[in-house]
């Protein structure tokens, strides 16, 4: 079971901040989900390798060479502050 | 031509009489553009203001001009790309996705953006924080998902075809849901460069379309190596529009793990589903039947022991990638920002908790949880090597058979709002199209007939690189089953 300090210390992990409404029915929720998943835990999986790619690609490196990028004017064009030539956020320390 | 007769017409078909000089590409794309922006159904979240020479698809192409409606999560530049997320509202990309930019090249022009579940998460449309999509048979029911905007146009005749992407089933199950056809090529055919992340281990662009042939045609020009996704690669064929009329000699393996009526009673756990309907069952069996006529050999002994641990897999690895996937939306480079935080980290957390649904939010913390420190070996490591059994299980079976037939989804499309309460419930929807994603094998689901009035979808999937022969045997069933869709096009 998934209780209401972990779905916060989960929360502060995803840097997700939640409200005090969402935080019951998560830990609910997580757990039933979790509960059932856990069933992959029945198997006998000893000795089986993990995929993390399930489809062979060779050569997929690029030759190390300088090439074009976005132009620092577009890449700032979405951004929802921007000071100078960068991306403004606020301070990390209050 | 008028209208009705233009709409009538398939996306091959359209592009033939374009290349013939019997119909114009303007006169296909103001008929559906028309169509797109008198929406009644919510499929479009964005839909091209007018017909524009540099924009719309060349005529003398291979595409012929005919018109594309194109997932939301696409990158397309100057043109919002939301992914149906509301921290990504009004964001218009840089560049665009190489699979549009491919299509384009091809001929196609964009005709809209099209409506899903945010960031590709769900299997109603119900995730959408632009509003759910109607399914097009039936108003008071969803159109399935995540790709339901695509399915929806395209079954209601919104759009000729339209491009969609399959992570654990948001191509087939909604094709299924609305009586078209959707594929989800091999992993790796279609680049995933601009297409905004999910699950990258799984996430494949694809067709929805009509029929078949229409499927063939635009996968054909999707396909291939780009230098922008390492993951990419180069189809050993080129993709052929299909012509078997015969399946003689051909093996369809049934694997009991996901035909039988205990389907989601997932090994022991405590939620089990209800199994699959039997009105669905009972149209995969006539199209069983009819697949024996045409000469195909139905092989009930194939098993897939691990396909029902694929789900559980399937829910610790996709969730996983999708919290690092998602890490990106943080207020900082685009996007929606929560005003008036007093530091950085205050900053991003507010940002996430308004611009993220609860879906989103439920999948940001249950990859995190399965990722964090002691955890991590028990699930992700372990869904890892269950992975590994299923694809070993596939690779057996197709020493046996030569495709794997499934339903494609339980059930046919549910009432808006009936799954929503429990997330479980709505997660079984993708019980037998996750085994296929797990392998990255490629999969196809065709309308096969109604119960109750309503699509089924019937689901054939191959070895990888195996799209050529499975789009030829799919069209020879097609011919056979000789589906109708034209009701839902009124």
């Amino acid at each position: 079971m998934i209780d209401r300090d972990e779905v916060l210390h989960v929360a502060r992990l995803a840097r997700l901040r939640l409200g005090e409404d969402e935080i019951e029915p998560l830990a609910r929720e997580l757990s039933a989900i979790l509960d059932h998943v856990a069933h992959i835990g029945e198997l006998d999986l000893e000795g089986v390798a993990p995929t993390t790619h399930v489809v062979e690609v060779t050569g997929a490196l690029r030759a190390d060479e300088p090439c074009g990028s976005l132009p620092r004017e577009v890449a700032l064009a979405q951004a929802p502050a921007v000071s100078g030539d960068g991306f403004s956020v606020p301070s990390p320390q209050a | 031509m008028n209208g009705n007769e233009i709409i009538e017409l398939s996306a091959t078909q359209a592009a033939r009489k374009i290349a013939a000089g019997e119909l114009s590409s303007g006169e296909l794309f103001d008929a559906y553009r028309a169509r797109a922006a008198a929406d009644e159904l919510n499929c479009f979240t964005w839909v091209a203001p007018e017909r524009r020479a540099g924009v719309n698809g060349d005529a003398s192409a291979p595409l012929g001009g005919v018109p594309l409606a194109v997932k939301d999560l696409f990158c397309t530049e100057g043109v919002p790309s939301q992914s149906g997320s509301r921290i990504l509202e009004g964001y218009e990309p840089p560049y665009t996705a190489t699979a549009v930019r491919k299509l384009r090249a091809a001929g196609a022009s964009l005709l809209g953006k099209t409506n899903q579940d945010e960031f590709a998460m769900g299997s109603s449309n119900e995730n959408s924080a632009y509003g759910p999509v109607l399914n097009p048979w039936d108003r008071t029911r969803v159109p399935g998902g995540s790709s339901g905007g695509s399915a929806a146009a395209v079954a209601a005749g919104l759009a000729p075809w339209a491009l969609g992407t399959d992570t654990g089933g948001s191509i087939r199950q909604p094709a299924a849901l609305c009586g078209i056809v959707g594929l989800k090529p091999t992993y790796g055919s279609v680049s995933r460069y601009g297409m905004i992340a999910f699950a990258s281990s799984l996430d494949q662009a694809g067709p929805l379309t009509r029929d078949v042939t229409d499927a063939a045609l635009l996968l054909r020009h999707m396909v291939g190596r780009d230098p922008c996704d390492a993951t990419s690669l180069e189809l050993p064929h080129e993709i052929e529009l299909p012509s078997g009329v015969r399946l003689d000699g051909v093996r369809l393996g049934v694997p009991a793990e996901l035909t039988g009526g205990s389907v989601g009673a997932d090994a022991g756990a405590e939620v089990a589903g209800e199994g699959i309907e039997a009105g669905v069952l009972d149209a995969f069996r006539l199209a069983l039947d009819q697949a024996a006529e045409l000469g195909a050999e139905i092989v009930e002994s194939v098993s897939l022991p691990h396909a029902p641990h694929a789900l559980s897999a399937y829910y610790v690895l996709a969730p996983a990638e999708a919290s690092s996937n998602l890490a990106r939306f943080d207020g900082v480079r685009y996007g929606l920002r929560a005003e008036g935080a007093e530091d950085l980290l205050e900053m991003y957390e507010r940002t996430r908790h308004d611009g993220f649904g609860a879906e989103v939010k439920r999948r940001i913390m249950l990859g995190t949880y399965v990722l964090s420190a002691g955890y991590y070996d028990a699930y992700y490591g372990r869904a890892q090597r269950v992975r590994t059994k299923i694809a070993e299980d596939f690779a057996r079976a197709f020493e046996q058979v030569d495709f794997i037939v499934t339903p494609t989804a339980p059930t046919v499309a549910f009432g808006l709002g009936e799954k929503t309460s429990d997330p479980l419930q709505m997660y079984l929807n993708d019980y037998c199209t996750v085994p296929m994603s797990l392998a990255g094998i490629p999969a196809i689901s065709i309308p096969c007939g109604l119960s109750a009035g309503l699509p089924v979808g019937m689901q054939l999937a191959g070895p990888a690189f195996s799209e050529n022969r499975l789009l030829d045997a799919s069209y020879a069933l097609e011919r056979a089953l000789a589906f109708d869709g034209s009701a839902a096009r009124v």
